[in-house]
C-alpha cells in the first residue's frame, strides 16, 4: 500500500511539475506566437487589439505590403542587415582564426601583451567610445557606410571569437600538426587542410554569435549610419515606429518584428548545440 | 567543454627547426585583430580621454579647456538623476532576472522528459534582438492596438483603458517584465552550468546525512555555485547599466524624462546635441564604473585558493 501511495504521488509531482514546465513555455513563447501570428492579419484587423492572436478575418500578407511602402521600402534595409551580419561573420571568422591560430602555436614579441589587450577590450563598453569611432570613420573615409558598420561589429566580436579560437587550437593535438610538417606541410597548407577541420565546432559557434550580434545590434547602427539608404531594420523599424513616416501601422510594426526575429529564432533552433557551448565556454572560464 | 577544460598541453622540450622565423610569422597571423583593435577600439580609447579634455563641437573648431567639462558634470542633475535611476533599475532588474531565472535552471537541470523542450521554449526570447523584442512589445503595451489594456479592459479589470507608459510606475515595472521575459533564459542556461558542474555524490552523501532540500541547497550548491553566480551576476548588472534600447525604443525616455539612463543621457548629449567633448566626458565616468566593476568581477571570479 505504502508502495501504491508512493507511485501515485510521484505521479502527482510529475504532472505538477510538467504543468509548470508547460505553463512557463507558453508565457516565454507567447509574444514571439502572437506576433509571428498578427502579423498575418489584414491591415484593418491588425490595428485592433490583437485578441486572438490569429487572424479571424482571413490571412493575408498585407502587412508585409504596407511595411514595403514605409521610407525605402522592406528590401533595403533587410538587404543592407543581411549584408552587414554576412560580411560581419566571414570577417570575424577570418580574422580571428588567424589571430587563433597565431596565438596558440607560435611564440613571438609582446605575445601574451597583445592577448590581454584584446580580451581585456571586452570590459570595456564600446557605447562609451561610439563618438570617437564615429570621427575615426569620418577620417578614413568610411563615415555613413556599411563597410565602417562592420569594421565596427568585427571588432566588437573580436574578444570572444579569439579566444574561443584560441582556446579550439589550443585542443588539437601537437603530434597530428607535427606529422603533417615531417610530410612537408608548411604554416599555410597545415591550417587550411589540417587544423580547420578539427576545429569547425568552434568556427561555427564565433559565427552564430557574430551573425546574431551583428544582425540585432542598435545603438552603433542609430549612430553610425545617418543616411536612410544605409538603415539596418531595427533602425528602419524604430523610424517607423517612432512615427517618422507618418501615422503608426501597428500592423507593419508586427510584419517588420517577425522579419527581424525568425533568422534568429531559425538559426538557434538548427545550431542551439553551438550556441550553447558558446555560452558554456565563457562560462567556465 | 571538454575538449576546451582539457587543453594545456604539457610543455615539454622539443626541437623546432627554424624557430626564429617561426617566431616572427607568429605576429602575421594576429596582425589583421591587433589592427581592427587599435583602430576601432584603442584609438577611439584615447581619443574618448583626449576629447573629455575639450569643447568639442560637431562643426567648427574645437579648443582645450582643461577639466571644465567634469566641472560641469558635478552641477548637471539630469545627468545624475539618470545615473540614479540607471541603478535603481540595475538593481530592479537584477533582482527579478534571478528570481525567474534561478528556479527555470533548477526546474530544467533535472532530467525528465520534455526537459529539451523546456529550455529551448524559456532560452528563444534571449536570441530575439533586444530592439526587436522592444519593438514587439512597444506594440503589447501600446493602449490602443496593444494586448495588455485592451484585455484587463475586456476583462473587466480596469473601468477603461489605461495607458501603461504615460505614468512613470507602469511604465518601469513594463520594462522590468519585459527585460526578465528577454533575459531571464540567458541567465538560466549560465545558472545551469553552474549546477552541472556540482557532483552529484555531494548531494547524495547530504542527503543520506538527512539533510533536507533547502538546507542542501544552502550548504552546498550556492557555495559550490559561487563564481557562476558571480558570472551571471556581473553579465546581469553591467548589461542594465548599459541598458539603452529598450528605454530607447519603447519609452523615448518618457515619461517625462524620467526614464532616461545613463547611456541614453551620453546619447543625447553627443548625438542629439552634438557636445561631443561633453559626452566624452561623461563616457569617461561610464567607463570608470565599468571598470571598477571588471574589477569587483575578477575578484569575485578568482579561483578558490588551493585549486588550480
Amino acid at each position: 500500500m505504502a508502495q501504491a501511495r508512493s507511485r501515485s504521488s510521484r505521479l502527482r509531482l510529475g504532472i505538477a511539475e510538467h504543468a509548470t514546465g508547460m505553463i512557463a513555455s507558453v508565457l516565454f513563447l507567447a509574444p514571439i506566437v502572437w506576433t509571428v501570428l498578427s502579423a498575418f492579419k489584414p491591415s484593418q484587423e491588425a490595428r485592433l487589439p490583437p485578441l486572438p492572436p490569429w487572424p479571424t478575418t482571413g490571412f493575408s500578407v498585407e502587412n508585409y505590403g504596407t511595411l514595403n511602402t514605409f521610407g525605402d521600402g522592406l528590401w533595403l534595409p533587410a538587404q543592407n542587415s543581411i549584408y552587414v551580419s554576412v560580411m560581419t561573420v566571414v570577417f570575424s571568422v577570418i580574422v580571428s582564426v588567424l589571430a587563433g591560430y597565431g596565438f596558440s602555436r607560435f611564440r613571438f614579441p609582446f605575445k601574451d601583451l597583445l592577448f590581454v589587450v584584446i580580451l581585456s577590450t571586452i570590459m570595456i563598453p564600446f557605447q562609451s567610445i561610439l563618438t570617437p569611432i564615429f570621427l575615426v570613420l569620418t577620417k578614413i573615409g568610411l563615415h555613413n557606410t556599411l563597410t565602417g558598420l562592420v569594421c565596427v561589429y568585427v571588432t566588437l566580436q573580436l574578444p570572444f571569437s579569439i579566444f574561443m579560437m584560441r582556446n579550439a587550437f589550443d585542443a588539437v593535438p601537437r603530434e597530428i600538426e607535427e606529422a603533417a610538417r615531417m610530410d612537408g606541410a608548411n604554416n599555410v597548407t597545415m591550417l587550411i587542410r589540417v587544423m580547420l577541420p578539427l576545429v569547425w565546432p568552434g568556427i561555427v559557434t564565433i559565427a552564430l554569435f557574430a551573425f546574431l550580434g551583428a544582425w540585432n545590434e542598435f545603438l552603433a547602427a542609430l549612430v553610425l549610419m545617418t543616411d536612410q539608404s544605409k538603415f539596418t531594420l531595427p533602425i528602419m523599424m524604430t523610424a517607423l515606429q517612432s512615427g517618422r513616416f507618418g501615422a503608426i501601422d501597428w500592423g507593419a510594426v508586427q510584419a517588420g518584428v517577425t522579419v527581424m526575429m525568425v533568422p534568429c529564432l531559425i538559426l538557434f533552433l538548427l545550431l542551439q548545440r553551438f550556441y550553447i557551448r558558446g555560452l558554456m565556454a565563457g562560462a567556465v572560464k | 567543454m571538454t575538449t576546451i577544460t582539457a587543453t594545456s598541453a604539457p610543455a615539454r622540450p622539443r626541437k623546432l627547426v627554424g624557430a626564429g622565423r617561426r617566431q616572427w610569422v607568429g605576429l602575421l597571423y594576429v596582425a589583421p585583430a591587433v589592427a581592427l583593435v587599435t583602430v576601432f577600439f584603442i584609438i577611439p580609447l584615447g581619443m574618448t580621454a583626449w576629447m573629455s579634455l575639450h569643447n568639442w563641437p560637431l562643426m567648427g573648431e574645437h579648443s582645450f579647456i582643461g577639466l571644465a567639462n567634469y566641472w560641469a558634470i558635478l552641477r548637471d542633475t539630469r545627468f545624475w538623476n539618470a545615473l540614479r535611476f540607471t541603478g535603481w533599475y540595475t538593481l530592479v532588474v537584477t533582482i527579478a532576472i534571478f528570481a525567474v531565472a534561478f528556479p527555470l535552471a533548477l526546474f530544467i537541470e533535472r532530467p525528465r522528459r520534455l526537459t529539451g523542450f523546456y529550455r529551448t521554449s524559456f532560452f528563444m526570447p534571449a536570441v530575439i534582438g533586444f530592439a526587436s523584442a522592444s519593438l514587439l512589445w512597444s506594440w503589447l503595451l501600446n493602449v490602443d492596438s496593444g494586448l495588455f489594456s485592451p484585455a484587463a479592459f475586456d476583462l473587466g479589470l480596469t473601468e477603461k483603458k489605461v495607458n501603461l507608459l504615460a505614468t512613470f510606475q507602469p511604465a518601469f515595472w513594463s520594462i522590468i517584465a519585459m527585460v526578465v521575459w528577454k533575459v531571464a533564459g540567458f541567465t538560466m542556461i549560465i545558472l545551469m552550468t553552474g549546477l552541472q558542474s556540482i557532483p552529484s555524490e555531494l548531494q547524495e552523501a547530504a542527503m543520506i546525512d538527512g539533510a533536507g532540500p533547502f538546507a542542501r541547497f544552502r550548504a552546498i550548491t550556492l557555495p559550490l555555485m559561487r563564481r557562476t553566480l558571480a558570472l551571471a551576476l556581473i553579465l546581469s548588472v553591467a548589461g542594465s547599466i548599459l541598458a539603452f534600447d529598450q528605454f530607447y525604443i519603447i519609452l523615448r525616455g518618457g515619461p517625462r524624462n524620467q526614464t532616461l539612463t545613463a547611456v541614453y543621457w551620453i546619447f543625447n548629449q553627443s548625438f542629439v546635441s552634438f557636445k561631443l567633448g561633453y559626452g566624452a566626458a561623461l563616457s569617461m565616468i561610464l567607463l570608470a564604473i565599468l571598470v571598477a566593476l571588471s574589477t569587483i568581477q575578477l575578484w569575485l571570479l578568482r579561483k578558490p585558493e588551493g585549486v588550480d
